[in-house]
């Protein structure tokens, strides 16, 4: 397996693309380094696929540029793009075997016979397929075709894979474990992958960088934890995860970084996660994530939010309990708690007094 | 089973199942239309061929040794081949932009659809007046100057393809197009992704998965083509008589058992194609591989 990066760089720059009166992809701008998994994740419509297409050279953009390790690729039709390419259904050629759907990039390379072999071989082993190689793409599970479809688009080595909703069509179970695979692969080959999903957690397990994509924009760029932890927007913390949406008027600062905001009565203190804080007296919401907030113990931390809130509902899920819970100006919100035997669980109608850190508090 | 639901399982059997009769009565009503006026008529036609004057295979004897049948069956066989072959390619072009989704395919829709419902017999009338020595073909290439004496098109072979071709187009567009519009537009895009020439993925991929289509096509002109009959009846020759027009002959001669031989000799000609066609092609194999 080769050592070291051998990715290549991939820059758009102010891409659009226009489908006559409705633009798909409006003034994109992403650069995403060599041998980075960055994953364009948002609901359908949102110009993620779009934009991959752009990049293969099924779509032509109506706007801007698109470089590949700095050469424009704008004009080059895809087949002398050089890159790999995972579809959503597949798309093996069913008239084919496997290690004919694997070689057919070989093929046009003209690469002979004998390496050709050797090669599907090789790549059939990468993607735990071996001895599959005369079979037809119909004798397979969908699994195994997702695995002869990546056989095929890495085999002949490119700089750059992409792939759109690959995992899509295959269930919870499947879909988890070629999640997996799909990281082992771009550690082993180090190169490039540019990934589209609408599974927000498919994202966040696989990807280097997220960059969320809403009508046609990225909304915010980062890292995954970053993007769970200080999203930016409300789209952005309903779509990446569950959130929890309390409005509020800033109320004062705390030494410069904290928000404090009044929520109903209530003071919560916040962080804000572009760094330009809001004004006095300025209509704000907090978003905080049902997983970090709990039932106070009595233990009070320091810079930690407290509200008292009525249960409505307790739903025991397994591994978690549940919780919905009335704000006292009435908003809804949820809180999630590690289910156990020590654990009281609430009764519906009570009042409780929930705490969470700041820090989890995000003004958005 | 329950002892519970014994008695109850006993009443079926008691009764006519008409669930499994359903499918039955539904087309029974066909069945014995086409048993009266199909069937039973094309069996006492064969019958005739060995029957009469007595019973008697030397009809068939006769017809082997006939210079007359073995030339009309060879124009007949030599005009299918040829109008087969024209329609393949002029219809897989058309097909092919059939298959295309958009304004270009629901015109080119009508424009292959439009001729196809009007009669064969109007058709050959048209070609008749197009192809004639005074016709319009020969006046406006005498008009350009393209020729000095009218051209012998008419009661040709070739007027006979020319019109044949057209008449039998739709039969190989509309199969093709068919299973065209059924391969799934990503494989093109993954065969051009992974390097292919348009040139090439037509070739390696749009070609041979649209093979059950070509098949369906061949098979429906070349068979067509066989038992034609007003066409060349129309626009072609003395020498381009074919074995329907022979039957047709024999008939007005009053000749039955000679015409019900050569009736049945195109039949199995006919059965024998439609066969090979199937161990070959595997036809409904071949169609439920191009469904996925």
């Amino acid at each position: 397996m080769p050592i070291g990066i051998n990715g290549a760089v991939v820059s758009l720059w102010q891409l659009k693309k226009d489908f006559g009166q409705v633009g798909a992809v409006r003034d994109v701008s992403l650069e995403i380094g060599a041998g980075e998994f960055l994953t364009l994740l948002g609901p359908s419509g949102s110009g993620k696929s779009t934009t991959l297409m752009m990049v293969a050279g099924f779509e032509t953009p109506t706007g801007g540029d698109i470089a590949i390790d700095g050469k424009s690729v704008i004009g080059v039709s895809p087949h002398r793009r050089n890159i790999g390419m995972v579809f959503q259904n597949y798309a093996l050629f069913p008239h084919l075997t496997v290690a004919a759907n694997i070689g057919f990039p070989l093929k046009q390379r003209g690469i002979g016979r004998a390496e050709r072999d050797r090669m599907i071989k090789n790549t059939l082993d990468l993607v735990r397929l071996p001895g599959y190689g005369d079979r037809y793409p119909r004798q397979l599970s969908g699994g195994q075709q997702q695995r002869v479809a990546l056989a095929r688009a890495i085999v002949f080595n490119p700089r750059l894979l992409l792939m759109d909703e690959p995992l899509g069509a295959l269930d919870k179970q499947l879909r988890e474990s070629l999640q997996l695979e799909m990281r082992r692969l771009h550690a082993d080959l180090s190169i490039t992958f540019i990934y589209v999903t609408h599974d927000q957690e498919e994202a966040l397990t696989m990807s280097d960088r997220i960059a969320v994509m809403n009508e046609g924009h990225i909304v915010q760029l980062g890292r995954p934890e970053d993007l769970y932890d200080r999203p930016c927007s409300r789209f952005v913390a309903s779509f990446l995860g569950e959130s929890n949406f309390l409005p509020g008027i800033v109320h004062g600062f705390q030494d410069d970084s904290l928000v404090i905001a009044d929520c109903a009565g209530t003071m919560l203190r916040a962080v804000t996660p572009t760094g330009d804080g809001p004004e006095v007296g300025q209509k704000v919401v907090l978003t905080m994530r049902p997983e970090r907030m709990k039932f106070a113990n009595g233990v009070d931390s320091p810079n930690c939010n407290r509200m008292r809130a009525r249960v409505t509902e307790a739903i025991f899920a397994g591994e978690r309990c549940r919780y919905l819970l009335a704000a006292p100006d009435g908003t809804a919100m949820v809180l999630k708690e590690p289910s156990g035997a020590a654990v009281r669980r609430r009764a519906v109608g009570e009042m409780a007094e929930i705490t969470w850190s700041a820090a989890d508090t995000v003004v958005v | 089973m329950s002892d519970a639901v014994a008695p109850a399982s006993l009443a079926p059997r008691l009764t006519v199942n008409w669930r499994a009769l359903t499918p039955l009565l539904l087309v029974a009503p066909l069945v014995l239309f086409l048993l009266v006026f199909y069937a039973f008529p094309v069996m006492a036609m064969l019958l005739r061929s060995v029957a009469e004057p007595t019973w008697t295979l030397s009809n068939y004897v006769a017809l082997s040794g006939d210079s007359v049948f073995l030339h009309v069956f060879w124009t007949t066989l030599r005009t299918a081949i040829a109008v087969t072959a024209g329609c393949l390619l002029l219809g897989f072009p058309v097909a092919l932009t059939l298959a295309r989704p958009g304004r270009t395919a629901s015109i080119a829709l009508i424009v292959v659809l439009l001729p196809f419902w009007t009669s064969i017999l109007v058709r050959s009338y048209a070609w008749m007046v197009l192809l004639g020595r005074h016709g319009l073909l020969n006046e406006a290439l005498l008009t350009a100057g393209a020729i000095d004496r009218p051209l012998r098109i008419l009661n040709t072979s070739i007027a006979v393809h020319i019109a044949m071709i057209h008449i039998l187009l739709p039969y190989m567009i509309l199969p093709i197009a068919n299973v065209l519009r059924q391969i799934d537009p990503s494989l093109a895009r993954a065969a051009l992704g992974l390097g292919a020439t348009p040139f090439r993925v037509f070739r390696e991929i749009v070609l041979p998965l649209s093979m059950p289509g070509v098949a369906a096509g061949v098979l429906l002109v070349f068979v067509l083509s066989l038992g034609f009959y007003i066409t060349p009846a129309l626009v072609g020759g003395p020498r381009d008589m074919t074995v329907s027009m022979l039957i047709a002959q024999q008939v007005d001669q009053l000749n039955w058992p000679y015409a019900a031989c050569l009736s049945t000799a195109l039949l199995v000609v006919t059965l024998a194609i439609m066969a090979l066609f199937q161990f070959a092609f595997g036809v409904g194999r071949a169609l439920r591989v191009a469904e996925r």
